[in-house]
């Protein structure tokens, strides 16, 4: 588990003038893990999450992705990560079917292979009957599930999930994380912020940040070790307690 | 290349499901097309005449009943005294004043020669003084009529007299109509592209769908490609309804080849999208884009020389003019239309807008940020 870092922090920061949205955090993220970005409202996880996506420059601090410099390289960090944001972001006014193709197609795909991956999505998916309805008519928890497979459709090597569950009921949730287990069996890692602590449990590490800074990073057991919790709702509100930024 | 396929089989896609959207690039045209050179109109009727008849002599109601006549006038007042009809044009029930001194008949009789007064409320400046002007040719008019009567013109004349006679080249009757479709066309190809290319990419940005787009590895030149091809083709579109509305309603033919149109506006569509899209990178909100695109089209509209003539302009609204697309646009539509030049006679119109399109389109391609 030593050389196959997809992921090296080093000291990665991000100021907004005087704010520190991002300080200082260090952390490397193995291939196939599924790792945990915990952390408050207003901690930096998504400020941070976008410096490893190429989509927001950082301020000082190194970092690679897959191999490729958070500076100079972002077009090939693109070409291997997936990235699902907070806010739904496929195209409403297009249908399932389309939202596939197109972002099948802008990935390189070839047309057999768009062709085959939909069908096969469609049918894991269970959306054979709404391939042809506008996505803005399928209920939340299928957006999202549609997000998701949209968001590795192209295979890559990291996907990262900026909380992919947030408002989705508990069935949806669990089906959800079936389908991250099944994409880091495939070798896929998994860079996940969520604010809900059983699925904190289900990651292989986690790390929480705050107020910008990364306090922790270990195994959710280990983590439950060292606080002497229960829980890891425990581990967190240890930490976050002494926040100063949140809304 | 083969992205770009997939960005316009989107764009299109997105673009033929709103329906409101379509309504309104095929609808806005035609009805704008339809409405507008019919009612604006640069003819002034309706000039409300207010006589201060002194004389009451049958000269002076002739001469009244002529002007009334015209069809321009309409007699609002006619009163006894300057003061009185004063009071009119303070009220703004007159536009014009004409006084007819004492004696009006008898001194023209008799000394050959008159005086008369017009006094011209000139708040709305056009009205006043086409209407001043108007006024002034009906009573030279009337003079020459009454010379006619009372002198019998000699046979020959005792002084030179240079007589001008105007012919009026590539629109002979001065009909308003030939001289404003081109223009008003030229102008509604313009607030379409600009309008929906200003506000394409913005949409995306308060949507979020941008932010997806961002995190795939596609080129940015190829993204704005394929903002520009779709809406480059819809404002094609638009052109050509608008030359079958000229054609069918207005009767007006190009005099010159629909091939030197298509292959300036092609350019100059290339720039006006450009502009539109370099709009869309600087803004964040639909509202923010709307707003910067109507001030500039006000601008462009109002300095395009559709209205007003570029001629009549000082010096430094004449330089502002130069920088201006749609400038070009009517200048191009007004000679190839009705004056019928050649692709070589607006070359240097090609050449700047090609300028202006290059240059708009790098800067919104370099302005559009994947990572910020």
């Amino acid at each position: 588990m030593q050389d196959d870092k997809v992921i090296v922090c080093e000291k990665l920061t991000k100021r907004f003038g005087d704010f520190i949205a991002t300080n200082e955090i260090t952390f490397d993220v193995h291939k196939g893990e599924i790792f945990g970005f915990l952390g408050a409202n207003g901690a930096g996880k998504t400020t941070a999450m976008r410096m490893l996506c190429g989509l927001s420059s950082p301020s000082s601090g190194k970092a690679t992705i897959a191999g490729y410099d958070v500076y100079t390289q972002t077009e090939q960090i693109k070409k291997n990560i997936g990235y699902m944001s907070q806010k739904f972001s496929l195209y409403e006014n297009l249908t399932v079917r389309e939202n596939i193709e197109f972002f099948g197609g802008i990935y390189g795909l070839s047309d057999e292979r768009i062709k085959s991956k939909t069908e096969e999505l469609l049918q894991r998916l269970g959306l054979k009957t709404e391939a042809n309805k506008l996505v803005a008519s399928l209920p939340l928890g299928w957006k999202q599930k549609l997000s998701f497979s949209v968001a590795v459709l192209h295979e890559p090597k990291i996907v990262f999930l900026d909380e992919p569950t947030g408002g989705v009921d508990p069935v949806t949730r669990r089906q959800f994380w079936d389908m991250i287990y099944e994409a880091a069996d495939s070798g896929i890692t998994v860079f996940v912020t969520t604010h809900y602590m059983d699925e904190a449990e289900y990651c292989n590490r986690i790390s929480i940040m705050v107020d910008g800074k990364m306090e922790v990073l270990d195994t959710p057991t280990n983590l439950k070790n060292s606080f002497h919790a229960r829980s890891m709702d425990e581990v967190f509100y240890q930490l976050a307690r002494g926040a100063k930024r949140g809304d | 290349m083969r992205t770009l396929r997939f960005l316009l089989r989107k764009e299109f896609r997105q673009i033929f499901r709103d329906k409101a959207i379509v309504a309104m690039i095929f609808f806005m045209p035609m009805v704008q097309l339809i409405l507008m050179p019919l009612a604006a109109d640069y003819e002034v009727r309706n000039i409300n005449l207010s006589v201060v008849d002194h004389d009451k002599s049958p000269y002076s109601r002739k001469l009244i009943s002529k002007i009334v006549a015209s069809g321009y006038f309409r007699l609002t007042g006619y009163n006894a005294s300057f003061k009185e009809a004063f009071g009119l044009i303070e009220s703004d029930k007159a536009d014009l004043i004409l006084e007819i001194p004492h004696d009006f008949e008898k001194r023209l009789i008799r000394e050959d020669e008159e005086k008369l007064f017009i006094a011209v409320n000139a708040i709305n400046g056009t009205k006043a003084s086409l209407g001043g002007s108007y006024l002034g040719s009906i009573i030279g008019d009337f003079n020459a009529d009454i010379r006619m009567q009372l002198v019998t013109p000699p046979r020959f004349s005792q002084f030179p007299v240079i007589d001008v006679v105007g012919s009026n080249w590539f629109n002979p009757v001065l009909n308003y109509k030939v001289f404003i479709v081109p223009g008003i066309l030229a102008i509604l190809v313009t607030m379409v592209g600009g309008f929906l290319s200003a506000l394409n990419i913005v949409r995306e940005k308060e949507i979020g769908t941008i932010e997806q787009i961002n995190v795939t590895p596609i080129k940015k030149h190829i993204f704005i490609l394929g903002k520009l091809i779709p809406f480059w083709v819809l404002a094609n579109i638009v052109f050509t309804i608008g030359l079958l509305v000229a054609r069918f309603v207005y009767g007006i033919v190009p005099v010159g080849s629909l091939l030197t149109l298509y292959a300036f506006i092609s350019v100059y569509l290339l720039a006006v999208l450009g502009f539109g899209l370099l709009v869309s990178t600087f803004c964040d909100t639909q509202q923010q884009a709307m707003f910067i695109m109507f001030f500039f089209m006000m601008l462009f509209i109002l300095l395009g020389g559709l209205f007003t003539s570029i001629d009549s302009m000082p010096d430094w609204a004449k330089m502002i003019t130069r920088v201006n697309p749609v400038r070009y646009m009517i200048e191009v539509m007004r000679m190839v239309m009705l004056k019928g030049s050649s692709f070589a006679d607006v070359l240097p119109h090609v050449g700047i807008v090609s300028l202006m399109a290059a240059v708009l389109n790098g800067w919104a391609i370099l302005n559009y940020k994947k990572t910020n």
